[in-house]
């Protein structure tokens, strides 16, 4: 089954002068067609400027397609009568915590998308309470946003999404303002909710060593979409990652230093664990 | 120009029940053309810290000595400071505001009084020094790639020619290369310039690559100081502030922990390579 299904995604900026002359088009998204299986834990790679989060804006009608076709479920994201139920089937969670939250009091901020989708006060309360046991917020149910960390912050919007009972979570550089332990917890929570409750991740990272427990990684260049697979064949790919402005994790670069050097150690080593198993074997 | 924190301490709301110590008796000294990378997790004191060192507010007590004059005492002119301490806040592209790069680069030193030939001179040299070309200058800064916005808005504090350059997480949002690229940069205007750089980062990675020398902040107080290699032994103190070791070092203790005798103090990349290929070899 696809949740998400895009063919041949094309879109446009038009930037105007002063007047509203057509100054000319910046195509942000160019061709792309991917299809993300149920279930699965998607990472998009990319520099700044290569078109991940207009992307992802797609993923939820945020922005339609100038050309082609994005499917949510099923649902073509053209389809104004299906809007809502688009938007609850994949949720959306930002960069900055800050700007997404707007409860006085964890559980009103987290209530907040159920509370629009009509659904009654008792089912409400239970949503908000598995939302935040689930990525381990509960105990901050009744405290003010404001006393969270960054970490914190941004798993109670996680719950916010969560809450809805989406199918799908796109987070775009959910941890590029966290400390080491906040991203280590959203990372965290995002795992869980793929393995334990089954929800398709959508990832977007500058962070390479946030990605390798993937099911599948795409790197997006100028808009089209440069390299897909798993992260052990992404990240074997030192050279033309470079060139799309990226890197491999540390670990994996550490491996390929001492592979250069003559131990002998697998191709694309990724995490901790593979690098001391393969030193164990020299 | 060296700075001195002399028993710094700031307290939020200090007449509200509320009142909160965000900066806790900090001491410390920097020299000049030391390159201080400045940790510690979210509220733990670095902002209002960095605010301080500039001047922006004023300690509850303690004070800071630039070149050996106490910037808060009354008769010191705190207006001069802007020439002398230049502060790059997170996110600095959201400050650009002119029509054309050259334009916003331009605001700095415009309103610090110099005439219009020394503003545009000082402009063109802060623009040059962050390696941005020619045809970028009468260009809006809103149709730049997010590392280039970046490095206009670097530019436009450096066109005040401050000796002492405090950036707040400089690299947040940006990929890999537009990573390097502003780290690589900060660490040539310390240098070949000869600034004093003070660089908060959340990357244990990139403070291990990059900077001389590492203070920690938890809780608003000061609890490391040090080099980086002697910062990153303290794994458990680091981990109790929410910090991390850089990702090679916890390679390396694990590798240890499975009978190979390495030393665990590597914190790069190179330093591990060359600490494993030692023991194996």
């Amino acid at each position: 089954m696809k949740i998400i299904k895009a063919e041949k995604v094309t879109f446009e900026y038009i930037r105007r002068d002063e007047e509203g002359n057509v100054e000319g088009i910046n195509r942000a998204v160019d061709n792309v067609s991917l299809d993300v299986k149920e279930g699965d834990f998607i990472s998009i790679l990319g520099a700044n400027g290569s078109g991940k989060s207009t992307f992802a804006k797609h993923l939820n009608s945020i922005l339609l397609p100038t050309e082609g076709t994005v499917w949510v479920d099923g649902m073509d994201t053209k389809d104004e009568e299906k809007i809502n139920k688009i938007r609850q089937t994949a949720g959306m969670v930002f960069q900055n915590p800050d700007n997404q939250i707007i409860g006085q009091v964890v559980d009103e901020d987290v209530a907040f998308g159920p509370e629009n989708m009509g659904i009654p006060t008792e089912e409400i309360k239970e949503r908000v309470e598995e939302a935040l046991k689930t990525v381990g917020m509960y105990e901050f149910i009744k405290r003010s946003p404001n006393s969270l960390s960054g970490g914190q912050k941004q798993r109670v919007s996680i719950a916010g999404v969560l809450a809805m009972h989406p199918k799908c979570i796109v987070l775009d550089e959910p941890t590029a303002m966290l400390d080491p332990t906040g991203r280590k917890e959203v990372i965290r929570a995002l795992r869980a909710l793929n393995e334990v409750e089954g929800i398709t991740i959508i990832l977007i990272t500058h962070y390479m060593e946030e990605t390798v427990y993937s099911d599948k990684i795409f790197v997006m260049h100028k808009g089209s979409i440069a390299m897909e697979g798993t992260p052990r064949e992404v990240f074997s790919r030192v050279d033309e990652l470079k060139e799309y402005k990226l890197e491999v994790p540390q670990i994996t670069l550490l491996a390929h230093t001492l592979r250069q050097r003559g131990l002998r150690i697998p191709e694309c080593v990724l995490t901790v664990k593979e690098l001391t198993d393969a030193i164990k074997n020299c | 120009m060296p700075i001195i924190a002399d028993g710094l301490t700031y307290v939020y709301g200090s007449k509200t029940k509320a009142k909160t110590t965000a900066v806790d008796n900090v001491t410390f000294k920097i020299n000049d053309g030391q390159f201080i990378g400045l940790i510690g997790h979210t509220g733990s004191g670095k902002s209002t810290l960095l605010m301080l060192l500039s001047g922006l507010i004023k300690p509850t007590s303690g004070t800071v000595y630039i070149d050996g004059e106490d910037i808060f005492a009354k008769d010191f002119d705190l207006h001069s400071i802007h020439g002398k301490v230049g502060i790059v806040f997170q996110y600095p592209e959201n400050q650009l505001f002119e029509e054309t790069v050259f334009k916003d680069v331009c605001f700095g030193p415009k309103n610090m009084g110099l005439d219009k030939k020394e503003t545009e001179l000082c402009a063109y040299e802060a623009l040059k020094l962050v390696g941005l070309e020619d045809e970028v200058f009468y260009q809006s800064p809103f149709d730049l790639s997010g590392g280039q916005k970046r490095r206009v808005a670097i530019a436009g504090i450096l066109s005040m020619k401050p000796k002492i350059l405090v950036l707040d997480e400089p690299t947040a949002g940006l990929d890999p290369a537009g990573r390097k690229e502003i780290l690589d940069l900060v660490k040539n205007l310390c240098r070949e310039k000869g600034m004093t750089v003070i660089l908060v980062s959340h990357s244990m990675d990139d403070v291990a690559e990059y900077v001389d020398r590492i203070l920690v902040m938890n809780d608003g107080r000061l609890e490391i100081d040090a080099v980086p290699k002697e910062a990153f032994k303290h794994k458990e103190e680091l981990e109790g502030f929410g910090l991390a070791l850089p990702q090679v070092t916890q390679a390396m203790i694990k590798i240890k922990e499975i009978g190979i005798p390495v030393r665990t103090d590597a914190i790069t990349v190179e330093e591990a390579a060359n600490e494993i290929m030692r023991v194996l070899y």
